[in-house]
């Protein structure tokens, strides 16, 4: 059996600083990650080969130093990483992600044989969209299965896939067939911490390096900014409420700034004080 | 947006680009909200999408249309008599059974020939796990751009939709627009738009289409669904009154505290992602962008800073109130009332003082 997994190199958020004065993302010394979502996606992958046997490939698109994360899957104990890098890429919105990600998989399945899944995260902590999963199942024509929160039954000689689906109002439990691209739903499972062998290995493997005509992509105008129908006009920060929130000056005795603050709610929203009361009674 | 813009630098590289709207593209006309239905009972995302559509609508001068995709039944003709109440001028209607349960196949293809024949210029989803699920495929097929959990739409001078979304990292939010395209497609949250009143009004004009499917087209089958238990569920989008607690309250037991607050007011509690990431709160509680998005009419947030992802989930309330030790908090930019103290000595006080403000014998006072 062969697994690809789509996993994104993402700016740490946690450590993202805007600049004051002009409104810039700092991202200079900035660590990089593996989208945290995309882990759960890459460990699903990682179980259904240990129990299934086969290989997973991991593939991100993204500039070269994107191999680091490539690497990174590779101690986990992914098999081969394949790294999706040209400028041409830059500035792709979802459509042309997906596009030049399917073009991967294409060439991934040419290569090194074709997938019966395909993995991506539920979305990426810089991008967030939750679109690029589908966007590839639709290029690919693989069927979808999004927000998966686990995967009950693979038969791979009978060609089916049974999983369970996080759906507004509760589980769908799904049947379809081979192959099928899944997004993963996050806190799933929990990621393996790779072997020894494996980080020696990932130290020395060979990062499978393509350019768009290595993934054999002809019409590069589908890529990056050109190939991508939205176009951000626009960045700015927020503005503050026109009026600055009323502090409250804090008393020496805390309580007494407690019931000023009341008063202030309730100032504000006395419906909200004679509903609170009404609701006291019934308790 | 899968990459996210680098910086105004980038964005006015973009906004270099100009409209070119093909003639083909030109004849697509109206607003649309598809419209969310599960088992009979429609998604509140769905009306409050069809309140902005109607303002979207009204300053384009053209209609605005519920998209009901169903089987004949009562569930379906309960969500076109709502789609109109919500304020649809028209209702495009495919029914089919097949269009019982939500599955990707039939709904994607059902959409996509909609769109295809019918040529709407806008098309809004709510960002629900189907919505999302559905938007994705329906905009690859069709080649247009789609603007994810936006938190503002408008129409701009030249009639295209201006759709802004917070951005990545820090406090930023991009305003994006599909120039070249039809439709313009975009999905918003629950309870991101306020909802609109529902006025009571005939049916009006259906045009219906057919899904031309049959079930054996369809390789994905629906084995079994359980719906989630309603007992004990957390309702946090739609609760009256919130309390969340962040990173300044500094130790899980302190969650207490939120808890504490929230139980003496009969109200939900919730927290900043990175308590959720602390294992201090579970994940069904976060409040913001990748969390929930709420609308109460009080909302109270003790030690939280107030960043973007956090803001874009809580600005639709009433009634913000802050806590935190630091007054230039970025909260205090958006919450009406702040208060600047230790949190963790002020829950309690507060707690107190709201069971002897709500206590029986002062109620006499307000019933006076
Ligand atoms: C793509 C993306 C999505 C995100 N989605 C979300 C989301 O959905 N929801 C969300 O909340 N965040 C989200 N975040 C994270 C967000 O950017 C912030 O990092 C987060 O909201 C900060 O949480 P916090 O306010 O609890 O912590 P901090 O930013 O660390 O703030 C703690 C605050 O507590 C104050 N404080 C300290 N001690 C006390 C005390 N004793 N009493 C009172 N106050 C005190 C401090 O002054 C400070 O303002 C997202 C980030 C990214 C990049
Ligand atoms: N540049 C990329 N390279 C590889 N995978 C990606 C890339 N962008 C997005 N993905 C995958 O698509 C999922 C959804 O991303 P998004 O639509 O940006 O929220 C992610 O969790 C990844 O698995």
């Amino acid at each position: 059996m062969h697994i690809v997994v789509c996993i994104k190199q993402v700016p740490d958020s946690a450590q993202i600083r805007v600049h004051p004065v002009t409104n810039t993302i700092m991202r200079q010394g900035v660590p990089t990650i593996i989208n945290p979502y995309d882990l759960f996606a890459l460990e699903a992958a990682l179980r259904l080969r240990d129990e299934h046997g086969g290989e997973v490939t991991v593939l991100t698109m993204g500039p070269p130093m994107a191999e680091d994360s490539l690497r990174k899957a590779l101690t986990y104990g992914a098999d081969r990483a394949v790294l999706l890098t040209d400028r041409f890429f830059a500035g792709s919105d979802t459509l042309a992600t997906s596009y030049a990600l399917a073009a991967a998989i294409a060439k991934i399945g040419e290569v090194f044989g074709p997938p019966e899944i395909v993995f991506t995260g539920k979305q990426t902590i810089d991008g967030d969209t939750a679109q690029v999963g589908p966007g590839i199942a639709k290029r690919q024509n693989l069927l979808q299965l999004t927000y998966v929160s686990k995967i009950a039954e693979l038969d791979l000689a009978g060609g089916s896939i049974k999983v369970e689906r996080r759906a507004e109002g509760g589980i769908q439990v799904l049947e379809t067939k081979l192959p099928v691209l899944i997004t993963m739903l996050e806190g799933t499972n929990d990621m393996r911490r790779g072997s020894m062998a494996d980080a020696l290995r990932a130290a020395r493997a060979e990062i499978v390096t393509w350019s768009a005509k290595d993934a054999g992509i002809e019409d590069i105008l589908k890529c990056g900014l050109r190939g991508s129908p939205t176009v951000v006009k626009r960045v700015f920060a927020p503005s503050p409420r026109a009026e600055k929130a009323k502090q409250i000056e804090l008393q020496p005795a805390a309580i007494d700034t407690a019931d000023g603050l009341l008063a202030e709610i309730f100032g504000r929203l006395p419906a909200l004080e004679h509903e609170l009361v009404e609701l006291h009674e019934t308790l | 947006m899968s990459t996210a813009p680098a910086a105004p630098a980038a964005a006015g590289g973009r906004a270099g680009m100009k409209k070119e709207l093909s003639e083909h593209f030109k004849a697509y006309k109206g607003v649309w909200v598809f419209m969310e239905v599960e088992r009979g009972v429609v998604h509140p995302v769905s009306f409050e999408l069809l309140g902005e559509g109607r303002k979207l609508a009204d300053q384009l001068g053209v209609d605005l249309a519920g998209v009901v995709l169903g089987p004949k039944g009562e569930g379906t003709d309960h969500a076109i008599a709502e789609t109109f109440a919500y304020g649809a001028d028209l209702v495009y209607l495919m029914e089919d059974p097949l269009l019982t349960d939500y599955r990707n196949e039939p709904f994607s293809k059902g959409l996509t020939d909609l769109v295809d024949t019918y040529k709407p210029e806008i098309l809004l989803l709510g960002a629900t796990t189907l919505g999302r699920d559905l938007a994705g495929s329906v905009a690859t097929t069709l080649l247009t751009g789609l603007t994810a959990d936006c938190t503002e739409l408008a129409v701009d001078a030249d009639k295209s939709l201006a759709a802004t979304r917070p951005t990545f990292g820090g406090s930023l939010l991009c305003t994006i627009y599909t120039l070249n395209f039809r439709p313009q497609m975009a999905t918003v949250r629950p309870r991101v738009m306020s909802m609109p009143a529902r006025r009571e009004k005939p049916i009006g004009r259906v045009v219906t289409h057919p899904l031309n499917m049959a079930e054996e087209d369809i390789v994905t089958k629906i084995l079994s669904f359980v719906a989630d238990r309603q007992t004990g569920k957390v309702n946090l989008a739609y609760a009256d009154i919130v309390v969340a607690g962040g990173l300044g309250l500094g130790a899980i037991e302190n969650m207490q505290l939120v808890k504490n607050l929230a139980a003496a007011l009969g109200a939900e509690y919730g927290c900043s992602r990175p308590i959720v990431q602390k294992g201090w709160m579970p994940a069904e509680r976060q409040i913001g962008q990748t969390g929930k998005t709420i609308r109460p009419k009080l909302y109270i947030a003790a030690g939280i800073s107030g960043a973007i992802q956090h803001r874009v989930g809580v600005e639709g309330a009433d009634l913000i109130v802050a806590v935190n030790t630091d007054k230039n908090a970025p909260i205090f930019d958006f919450a009406h009332v702040g208060v600047v103290t230790d949190a963790i000595r002020f829950l309690p006080a507060l707690t107190e003082a709201f069971v002897r403000r709500l206590s029986p014998h002062n109620r006499d006072r307000l019933a006076g």
